[in-house]
């Protein structure tokens, strides 16, 4: 495939597209120039599933199980006609990577030239959908901080391929040698199914799930309500479904440390690996919600800056699951390798009087900082906790309501890049809110500055433990 | 600028009123009416001079601070390095007053920094120097 595109004249090929699977052997021409293409089976998997519905519907049509008012070549038609755009789309898609930058060129008509700053990048993703996983292939997403759909996403590569890429993406990122290996990893945790089950049962999809399923079966048992049991059946399947999706989409969630950045996979059927570099890391949340009280288990959740919502305003954060569920010692040991090092700061409570304006909050709310962290607790029935590293604070604000003022309180806001980032110290008192905010923006500026200085990938280097402090 | 758009909103929801109330009901319910409306006029004009006049501004060494609200008091400090881009932008009114409202954006999108009403020349020159300033000291995210 060395003949220039049809339709299309070539703006700048100073090297011939190279058309080499992308197996191993090309990529030993890695560090060169050349552009590439994704493997030739990634049209199957992109748009064989809506090519192969299409067929299956013709086929049930023509055996008359499915009225059609299509004649039936017509969707043979359609089927072909997806398969081509498949093929046309992979015809068109190249990428390179040189020293800095990943270009992405795409599209037939409208050429879209897509390059991606490694030293920008937020994370790496490698997603691999259960038919992607049968014909060993991988998608590369490569994360970055912006508006609209800056990500790279190369859809598909081989296994091998795809690892080796983001290798040497990594590495890159991290001002190494394009070429270091993938450096060696150490587990940190990973969740047994049964308490992914237990935790999916307990949530609020799955107790309607079951509600659902109970409601069902009463209403079946006497077996003359089977008209009012019907639309509760597919009530019951939906549920169930998408508390299906949660746990295929944890199943033997795994989380581990390298040099790189913090490594989580998942999936049961399709699977996904994503490294996040913890110097990308903007907030962590924990949540410990009411019913999983009893067994003292918690969810963590990281922001990194990344795609945003819909509405365009400021970086939106993307949310990841950094631990669907666990115990507090576990969330205590990944806590440790993803904040700045050093002793937890000391939690300070609201005065008494903010029990007037938080009546149902007063309980959880508490709140500190030190050089490098601010931690705030806040949550009615389940406690959340936020950590802030003051090197990733956007601004500080302070937020005082008519309530507030006539009880001489304030609320401190320190925001991190994302839509709802952020550490809040909740009614503080006055005097001490405005002292804080000083301080606040002082200590993140000293914070940012350190950071500054110190090379990035210093800072994935895991430090002395620093307990997760819970109260 | 906001006290002319609350006089000229007054003003002819005033007329308004009182030909509607003169036409149906006579005289009497039409000075009423013209009475209710100036004083709700009065009112709001306080109420947004109030406003206007808690909305402050301090440019430090290496952060902007902006103050602003009655009822809800906020105060912002955001970094000039944090800055991703400065909006200036002056509505149809804002333009016959010459004014000009400067918004500085982070990456945060609660980071609320804001400032209405300023001098279209001041506005400029905030900008240029909010623009160096976060040029000189930009950090990553």
């Amino acid at each position: 495939m060395t003949e220039p595109l049809p339709g299309r004249p070539r703006r700048d090929a100073p090297h011939p597209p190279v058309f080499d699977g992308s197996g191993p052997p090309g990529w030993a021409a890695m560090t060169g120039h050349g552009w590439r293409r994704l493997h030739p089976l990634s049209p199957v998997v992109r748009f064989g599933r809506a090519a192969l519905a299409v067929l299956a519907l013709a086929g049930l049509s023509t055996t008359g199980l499915i009225g059609s008012t299509w004649p039936h070549w017509w969707d043979v038609v359609l089927a072909v006609l997806i398969a081509v755009a498949g093929f046309v789309n992979w015809l068109v898609t190249r990428w390179t990577l040189d020293g800095v930058t990943l270009r992405i060129e795409t599209g037939l008509l409208r050429r879209d030239s897509r390059q991606l700053p490694i030293a920008r990048i937020q994370a790496v993703d490698l997603v691999r959908p259960f038919l992607a996983r049968m014909l060993g292939l991988a998608e590369l997403r490569v994360r970055l901080a912006g508006s609209g759909d800056a990500d790279g996403r190369l859809a598909y590569l081989t296994e091998q391929g795809a690892e080796m890429l983001r290798a040497r993406l990594l590495a890159a990122h991290h001002g190494l040698d394009p070429a270091t290996p993938e450096p060696a990893e150490r587990v940190v945790t990973s969740v047994p199914t049964g308490r992914l089950l237990g935790s999916a049962l307990l949530s609020s999809i799955g107790l309607a799930t079951v509600a659902v399923a109970a409601a069902v079966a009463a209403a079946l048992s006497p077996a003359g309500l089977f008209g009012a049991a019907a639309p509760l059946v597919w009530l019951a399947i939906v549920c169930g479904m998408i508390a299906w999706r949660r746990v295929s989409d944890q199943y033997a969630f795994t989380v581990a440390a390298s040099p790189d950045g913090v490594r989580i996979r998942r999936g049961l059927l399709g699977t996904v690996a994503e490294t996040i570099p913890v110097a990308r890391i903007q907030a962590i949340r924990m949540v410990e919600p009411l019913l999983w009280r009893p067994w003292h288990w918690c969810r963590l959740e990281v922001d990194v800056a990344g795609n945003p919502g819909r509405e365009g305003e400021g970086t939106g954060a993307m949310r990841k699951a950094l631990l669907p569920v666990g115990t507090r010692a576990e969330a205590g040991r990944l806590l440790a390798i993803t904040l700045p090092a050093g002793p937890a700061p000391v939690l300070a409570r609201p005065p008494g009087r903010a029990r007037v304006k938080a009546p149902l909050s007063y309980h959880f709310l508490a709140a500190g900082h030190d050089p490098a962290l601010a931690v705030a607790v806040t949550g009615r029935l389940r406690r959340e906790t936020t950590w802030v590293p003051l090197a990733k604070a956007q601004s500080v604000r302070l937020v005082q309501g008519p309530l507030q003022r006539r009880l001489g309180l304030a609320t401190v806001h320190l925001d991190a890049a994302g839509r709802h980032v952020r550490a809040e110290f909740r009614e503080r008192r006055q005097e001490d809110a405005r002292a804080l905010v000083g301080e606040l923006a002082a200590l993140s500026r000293s914070a940012r500055r350190q950071a500054a200085q110190a090379p990035s990938h210093a800072a994935a280097v895991p430090g002395p433990e620093r307990q997760a402090e819970i109260v | 600028m906001r006290c002319a758009e609350v006089i000229t909103c007054g003003g002819a929801v005033a007329v308004v009123a009182s030909s509607a109330a003169g036409l149906t009901l006579g005289g009497v319910a039409a000075a009423v009416a013209v009475a209710v409306v100036l004083a709700g006029t009065v009112a709001a004009l306080w109420f947004v001079r109030n406003r206007f006049r808690s909305w402050a501004y301090q440019e430090r060494d290496e952060d902007l601070i902006v103050e602003r609200g009655v009822m809800i008091r906020r105060l912002s400090v955001v970094p000039y390095g944090r800055m991703q881009f400065v909006d200036v932008s002056a509505g149809p009114i804002d333009r016959v007053f010459r004014l000009a409202t400067v918004k500085l954006h982070t990456a945060a999108a609660a980071s609320d920094a804001r400032i209405p009403g300023l001098e279209r020349d001041e506005a400029a020159r905030l900008r240029d120097r909010l623009a160096a300033l976060g040029e000189a000291k930009a950090a990553g995210l």
